[in-house]
């Protein structure tokens, strides 16, 4: 009975036409499923038995990008119900936290998917290291890998200032400060106000859109953890997972 | 026939369009591995993936329960928060800034660890320890990752846990309530340090301090070339060079560390312009 409902589906004119392949119960349309399919086709058809093994990989990196895309999700979520404005912003988490159906369950979500995600980015790159996988040919790889630590850490801080709280507001304060210290292009680092550097124009206001934390440096975070870094990161993970199909997986043979 | 063999009788033309991929004695797409033992992505792997994503997903869940996001006081630029930290990830960047200038500490530092990551499989040439955990064959290897790390989370869990008020030391067991008095220590640049000891002048004291910051990069980077030959041949001047000015840069990090918790020492080098 059930068989036969199966049939109906999978011999269906619909399924045909979205998948374009039959039910992956046989090794041919096994292959079919994944290449031929936009989202599976990231991995190969087939896979030595030895990479599958646990404890190489202990599956770090693949949970790293489902904590990403978590993160997405949520973030998307709490989209809706946040203002870029420091007149609104602290009012909406508190809604979020009070008022909202699901609002506390997506902001927990999303804050500690993105601790797990800088944890899991470190030891997902602790276990490249211990395996020596980062040589060649795969250098370049490790080197778009840090490139998206980096982004993780960087998303991480800008979206520390958006509940715009006196955590995110002192946090991002002296993390602003320290750029102010950059050498030759910062009003207080070495060389920097021999070179013109001053309050108003050094890399830190270029940063905050101002002097200090305000309107202009939420709205530039704002965009910052919302559209641009999300999207560098999503084109480096893209380049990251091409070059180990590229590049060989690094595992036992 | 290894690939070596493949390009010398077929070498890539950048003329032509096509090219020979590969030729191989064997019959199987995989080399140097007879018979074949690959399978099937679909459910192979795809079951893995879905199980781990259930997992991650159930331990968020769980711990969700026990721990909310936190929300302090609306943000007020008239009352800073004392001790005010960093998220945790950067708690150890602003640990550094105890021992370091900002300029150091927050800015070039960062780049450097950030560059340095880059650099590291192209300062590894080492070939053996791919696809396996081994320590005896990549200790060296080994002993600059996990060095370099222990640095980044024992600063970490000293800002989280033995920082408080005006971020001075505080052990568990002291009053976290009561501020410390900043006078108990009182931090000296090195070459005062000398003008007190051998009675020479500011200027001499800054000399022995600019000799030893640069005596130790120098000794750093020639001893191990005369010490450790084959290393330095496997590694070419060039990439050694850059290795040895890293690794004696991270080791100074710590070098200062001690210098700082244990003597109170504040800078070794001392110019007009930069103090480190």
């Amino acid at each position: 009975m059930l068989q036969k409902i199966k049939n109906e589906i999978v011999e269906s004119q619909i399924f045909k036409s979205v998948f374009r392949h039959g039910y992956p119960d046989n090794d041919l349309d096994r292959a079919y499923a994944i290449f031929s399919s936009v989202f599976l086709h990231i991995h190969p058809v087939k896979v030595r038995r030895s990479a599958l093994r646990m404890r190489y990989t202990f599956c770090l990196g693949g949970i790293t990008l489902f904590l990403f895309i978590i993160l997405a999700v949520t973030g998307i979520w709490l989209m809706f119900y946040y203002t870029p404005y420091t007149g609104l912003a602290y009012r909406n988490i508190k809604d979020l936290q009070f008022v909202i159906f699901g609002g506390n369950l997506m902001r927990d979500l999303h804050r500690f998917a993105a601790h797990g995600m800088v944890l899991f980015v470190w030891l997902h790159m602790t276990r490249v290291f211990l395996t020596g996988a980062y040589k060649a040919p795969r250098e370049f790889n490790w080197v778009v890998g840090v490139v998206l630590l980096v982004n993780t850490l960087v998303l991480s801080w800008t979206g520390y200032l958006l509940p715009w709280d006196q955590l995110a507001y002192w946090a991002v304060t002296v993390g602003a400060k320290m750029a102010s210290y950059t050498p030759l292009i910062g009003q207080n680092g070495p060389w920097g106000p021999q070179l013109g550097f001053l309050p108003t124009n050094d890399i830190m206001f270029m940063l905050l859109g101002g002097t200090v934390v305000g309107q202009n440096a939420l709205i530039r975070f704002y965009v910052l953890h919302c559209v641009v870094l999300p999207l560098v990161v999503t084109v480096f993970l893209a380049v990251h997972f091409w070059r180990i199909r590229k590049d060989g997986f690094s595992g036992p043979l | 026939m290894d690939e070596k063999v493949t390009r010398e009788i077929f070498p890539r033309d950048s003329r032509k369009s096509y090219g020979l991929v590969e030729l191989m004695k064997k019959t199987a797409p995989i080399v140097k591995k007879e018979p074949e033992d690959t399978v099937y992505v679909w459910p192979n792997l795809l079951m893995i993936e879905i199980i781990c994503a259930i997992l991650v997903t159930v331990g968020l869940m769980v711990l969700i329960q026990f721990e909310h996001a936190p929300l302090r006081s609306l943000a007020d630029p008239s009352t800073t928060p004392n001790p005010m930290r960093a998220p945790w990830y950067f708690l150890g960047l602003q640990e550094l800034l105890v021992y370091f200038d900002p300029w150091y500490a927050g800015v070039v530092l960062p780049g450097m660890i950030i560059v340095g990551l880059m650099l590291f499989p192209y300062l590894d040439v080492n070939p053996k320890g791919v696809g396996y955990y081994t320590y005896s064959e990549r200790k060296f290897a080994l002993f600059n990752y996990s060095f370099g790390f222990a640095i980044w989370w024992i600063t970490i869990i000293i800002g989280t846990y033995l920082r408080g008020l005006d971020w001075q030391w505080y052990w568990p067991w002291s009053n976290h309530l009561e501020h410390m008095n900043p006078a108990l220590v009182t931090l000296i640049p090195l070459h005062l340090i000398f003008v007190n000891w051998f009675h020479v002048s500011e200027g001499v004291g800054k000399l022995f301090g600019d000799i030893i910051f640069i005596g130790y990069f120098a000794l750093g980077t020639i001893i191990p070339m005369i010490v450790w030959k084959p290393m330095y041949k496997a590694m070419g001047l060039w990439r050694y060079l850059t290795f040895s000015f890293f690794f004696l840069s991270m080791m100074g990090v710590a070098l200062k560390i001690v210098l700082r918790l244990l003597f109170n020492v504040k800078y070794v080098l001392v110019t007009p312009w930069i103090n480190i």
